[in-house]
């Protein structure tokens, strides 16, 4: 019960900080300040808040899991192409969207493509798909946050107070802070991160006498594939180097782009940006590998048994036996139980703290949302207008009540692997979605017509990679189920973690897709007048 | 010139991601953090490099020279 009493503190400091910590007593009302801090977020606050609303459960609950199961491949897979891609998104295109936010007064990117390329409805078309893919985001945190406390109490916080306990803390900052408090929250849960993950990996590893003994052992036992990548495709390697292109695509990181208060702040979070995530990311697939040489622990021993009879026996098996056993195997929870077996009693609870911290990442996404569908729908189609900026606000804190009641519901009812699924599919989707902002920022001839092109291709393919994976069981692990080959090639396969076209993950044709329509439909469609054009390409 | 080497050190760096020469490795760097790791660890700290040379030789100053140079917006001056 102690870790649970010191989460409880955790989330009691994280509600203060929120709320009262930074509150400013002037401009309560402005939608500017409510919804970007008034775009005058300093260095440190910019780059943790930034790097922690990217960082989801999935840093370091996902991460470990992922290993334990696959080995080193998950740094090279999410990190290490992470390092390289976002903060290269972030110098290319959130500077861009910030000067422009600036001049021009732009609060989510779909007001920046309305005026960028004098469109109204397509420019709802945006909002709509950018909405519906981050909707799973928000069920998912409140999902994790109601297993955690139920896990850490050891059962004694049940599931729908844990996640509720949770929703209400995260509506609270949200709705009391707004930007302002999400920023400082996600700034002390970035740190709590970066804490987490060094004092974890020094208590595992003094408490397994040494990782060099553990590595060796491994190195001669049938686990040593787990310190190559002998099992994984080159080809779906590559495909991952894609994925991080979601990252500036997604509206709660563009957006968070507007609140730096200068420009000048983005240069420590695009250099630093690399290194914060080897200092979380690096311990946690390190423990997630090592966490199978643990031979005293029954949980462990039964995720690698449930592992070793999906590999020997899977392909004998219904698909719902497989997925049974993928369930067993799953290995998110291995850096709690390391935890559990090794840590004193107060620093799990501490640590647990850091877990918690990460699977409370939808604070962002739900101010995010409320921020578009104010602006985006309330504003545009004449609230604003009609009712005033202060209505503006409230409208805005009332819709994340609304949201947040409807996640918990859903939450409530829901199993947690549809929206797992749908978290996949929303990486895919914002990847693809990425060449609108390329097409607005870097090239004069796009037109709105091309990026309705890119929103619809994007909604298609979401849709169709999920109803595909969804009539199509994942094979045993092994060989891949071939569903379509043309001359001896294979073209579209069934995997077991998930599809492949041409042997690559379906977010590479997505995105080389899109941005092809992007191009061929802006060429053949009227563009927008000059003087708008010159606005975007003074320089 | 400047800019042209900038880009192809972008793409060397992503091209680097792809390390298949220690695809199969094995060997513990230090005895006890598998190549493999240790390789993309040490990519990690050449993006942050990268970065740094991008933010120190290609900051687009331009843009915060026209956001200084535009008028405030109608509604900070209200």
């Amino acid at each position: 019960m102690i870790p649970a009493i010191v989460v409880f503190i955790y989330l009691a400091t994280v509600l203060y900080i929120g709320i009262f910590a930074f509150r400013r007593s002037s401009g309560r009302e402005k939608a500017e300040d409510y919804f970007l801090a008034s775009r005058s977020l300093g260095p440190f606050v910019f780059l943790f808040s930034l790097f922690g609303t990217n960082m989801t459960a999935f840093a370091i609950l996902g991460s470990s899991g992922h290993a334990f199961n696959n080995g080193i491949v998950t740094f090279g897979l999410m990190a290490s192409s992470s390092a390289l891609v976002i903060p290269l998104t972030i110098f290319l295109i959130g500077t861009r969207v910030w000067a422009l936010g600036k001049k021009y007064g732009f609060m989510t990117p779909v007001q920046m493509f309305r005026d960028r390329w004098e469109c109204s409805h397509i420019g709802t078309a945006i909002f709509v798909m950018q909405a519906a893919l981050l909707v799973p985001y928000i069920i998912i945190g409140i999902m994790g946050g109601g297993t955690t406390l139920y896990t850490i109490s050891g059962g004694a916080v049940p599931y729908w107070f844990g996640g509720a306990i949770v929703a209400m803390v995260v509506m609270g900052y949200v709705f009391f802070g707004g930007m302002r408090g999400t920023a400082w929250v996600n700034t002390f849960q970035t740190v709590l991160f970066l804490c987490f993950g060094a004092a974890a990996l020094i208590v595992i590893g003094v408490g397994m006498g040494g990782f060099s003994a553990s590595a060796h052992a491994m190195q001669s036992s049938p686990l040593a594939f787990l310190l190559s990548r002998e099992r994984i495709s080159p080809y779906y390697f590559f495909s991952y180097t894609f994925i991080p292109l979601s990252a500036i695509a997604f509206p709660h990181i563009l957006i968070f782009c507007l609140t730096a208060q200068k420009m000048n702040q983005f240069k420590k979070t695009v250099i630093f940006y690399p290194l914060c995530i080897l200092a979380i990311w690096l311990p946690c697939v390190f423990l997630g590998v090592m966490a199978n040489r643990v031979g005293d622990v029954s949980q462990i021993k039964a995720k690698q048994e449930a592992r070793r009879v999906l590999a020997t026996q899977g392909k004998n098996m219904t698909p719902e036996q497989r997925d049974e056993l993928r369930d067993e195997s799953s290995g998110d929870d291995v850096i709690m139980l390391l935890l559990q077996r090794y840590a004193p009693l107060w620093l799990a609870g501490l640590l647990g703290a850091g877990i918690m911290a990460a699977v409370m990442a939808s604070d962002s996404q739900i101010l995010a949302l409320s921020t578009m569908f104010t602006e985006d729908v309330f504003a545009f189609y004449g609230g604003k207008r009609r009712f005033g900026e202060a209505v503006q606000v409230q409208t805005g804190r009332i819709f994340i009540i609304i949201i947040t009641l409807v996640a918990y519901a859903v939450a409530l009812r829901a199993p947690e692997t549809i929206f797992e699924l749908a978290i996949q599919y929303a990486f895919s989707g914002y990847a693809a979605l990425s060449p609108l902002l390329v097409a607005a920022l870097f090239w004069k001839g796009s037109t709105k017509w091309g990026a309705l092109a890119v929103t619809v291709w994007t909604a298609l393919t979401v849709v169709a990679v999920a109803v595909f994976q969804a009539i199509v069981p994942a094979p045993a692990p092994g060989p891949a189920t071939v569903v379509w080959s043309l001359g001896g090639m294979e073209v579209l396969t069934r995997t077991p973690g998930g599809t492949a076209v041409f042997g690559f993950m379906p977010v590479v044709p997505m995105v080389i897709v899109s941005a092809l329509l992007m191009w061929f439909v802006s060429l053949a469609t009227q563009k927008p007048a000059r003087t708008t054009v010159a606005r975007y390409f003074a320089h | 010139m400047k800019s042209i080497l900038l880009v192809v050190a972008v793409a060397a760096l992503y091209i680097l991601h792809q390390d298949i020469w220690f695809w199969r490795s094995q060997y513990l760097v230090g005895g006890f953090i598998p190549i493999g790791l240790f390789y993309h660890g040490v990519f990690s700290i050449a993006a942050a490099l990268l970065m740094w040379l991008l933010v120190t030789y290609a900051w687009p100053s331009h843009l915060e020279q026209e956001v200084e140079q535009t008028k405030p917006r109608e509604d900070d001056a209200a």
